[in-house]
């Protein structure tokens, strides 16, 4: 059985058409926001998009975690304010 | 009540953004839960609140890597995280994900995205169904078995155990991960991060859907270690699959940071229910779950088959997911409250004893 396996899994890759996985280069779909009726914090927000997708990337990159480790960390101080015990779980089962 | 509309500028419609809230409340709830990042209810949804395919995918998978952060950050302490084995897999994921990223622009070039998208879908969920209630059958054969002998099983038994057969093939170099108690070559997890990581960069969602039962049923790890580690591999290639979304302009951070508020709350609710809930409880409300997320897809593909029905289909698959989403917040909700009453009047027994 496991010699069959270990086969099935070679044969798997030489099968494995490569040509798939790494298709074609092909020009991407561009979408240019429209800032023309927005104006401040969204207006510059569109800008950055419109203008390099790189900081556009690296913003979201860093705005996301940091926005949900303080939502995290808020929503931990209530649940601790209720009494709950976050350290421990005694229930360990399949 | 234009109040309850917001424009997301980059794709260039207006959404209503109260729905935005409660999508992510209660997939932060489930999320939590189950250890995924729901993206196979987020993607469908923020698609029928008006955002094209291609943004759902992006944006909803940048909202996933905030909040699979806040639950990792909750399972973490509970012991729940394997974190050499997450690591591990996070190279086969990131792989994975970047080629069924490539994939995705292709279909969406061709004009073929949701098509193939909810095809996708459609194979997947009533696999991984098959796969969740043949277990829990199985599980339930061994308990009677066991009664009708006169003994009790184990506690960690389980109904399919395909994975003692992959952990047999030891393919150097042979790894221990101590937390969720298994030894098995290291491209075990390797082989099945890089497939369920492509599978997620295909159809958009953040592979939880499928690491978490692959965890189970293929690598070996208990229920919670499972849900646990499955969801600190979510964060990590979340931020991964929002950076190269966003780098292809398709996600929209507005849309993402509102639904991330609603997911704040959520997720602490989800995970720490899952200290009141036993390991086949979880896999039986989770498959429940993919088989109501099953009809949703199916229906959405009958509508795009059928222009007639197309608007009175779309409706009921809305409904479906809606109240899919809905009903099990309200369970775990109730699992979480009931529990937390239940610890709470442990605690204060305690003190009146001392």
């Amino acid at each position: 059985m496991r010699n069959f396996i270990s086969k099935s899994i070679g044969a798997g890759f030489v099968l494995i058409p490569w040509r798939l996985l790494a298709e074609p280069k092909a020009s991407a779909i561009v979408i240019v926001g429209d800032s023309r009726h927005l104006t401040g914090l969204a207006a510059w927000w569109v800008n950055v998009y419109n203008e390099s997708h790189v900081y556009f990337a690296l913003l979201t990159i860093v705005t996301i975690p940091l926005t949900g480790a303080i939502l995290g960390g808020l929503a931990d101080l209530v649940m601790r304010r209720i009494g709950i015990d976050l350290r421990t779980r005694t229930l360990r089962e399949n | 009540m234009n109040w309850f509309y917001v424009l997301l500028p980059i794709a260039g419609v207006h959404v209503w953004w109260p729905g935005l809230l409660i999508l992510g409340l209660g997939v932060g709830i489930i999320g939590g839960f189950f250890g995924m990042g729901g993206a196979w209810m987020v993607t469908p949804a923020l698609n029928i609140l008006g955002l094209p395919m291609a943004f759902a995918i992006g944006t909803d998978i940048t909202h996933m890597a905030g909040k699979s952060l806040i639950s990792t950050m909750r399972h973490a302490k509970f012991g729940n995280v394997d974190y050499k084995l997450a690591l591990i897999m996070v190279f086969g994921t990131v792989g994975g994900l970047e080629i069924g990223a490539r994939n995705i622009m292709w279909l969406e070039r061709i004009g073929k995205i949701d098509l193939y998208v909810r095809g996708g879908y459609l194979v997947l969920l009533t696999g991984i169904a098959w796969l969740v209630f043949a277990d829990v059958l199985k599980r339930r054969g061994k308990d009677r078995a066991a009664r009708a002998a006169g003994r009790t099983v184990d506690h960690l038994t389980t109904g399919i155990e395909w994975y003692k057969t992959l952990q047999s093939i030891k393919i150097p170099p042979v790894v221990n991960f101590p937390r969720a108690g298994i030894r098995c070559s290291v491209w075990l997890p390797v082989a099945v991060a890089f497939f369920t990581g492509w599978l997620a960069g295909v159809l958009g969602i953040g592979g939880g859907l499928i690491r978490m039962p692959s965890l189970i049923y293929l690598v070996g790890c208990p229920t919670h270690v499972a849900v646990g580690t499955d969801l600190f591999e979510i964060a990590v290639s979340g931020l991964y699959g929002a950076a190269t979304y966003s780098y292809k302009g398709r996600v929209e951070l507005w849309a993402a940071l509102i639904m991330l508020g609603g997911a704040a709350i959520g997720a602490q609710v989800g995970t720490v229910a899952t200290k009141y809930v036993k390991g086949y409880g979880i896999r039986i409300f989770f498959g429940i779950a993919v088989v109501g997320c099953d009809i949703s897809v199916l229906m959405k593909i009958m509508a795009a088959a059928n222009p007639n029905l197309k608007s009175a289909l779309d409706l009921a698959a809305a409904i479906l997911v809606l109240s899919l989403v809905s009903l099990l917040s309200l369970f775990i909700v109730t699992k979480f409250a009931m529990g937390v009453r239940e610890e709470l009047a442990l605690k204060r027994e305690a003190v009146l004893v001392a």
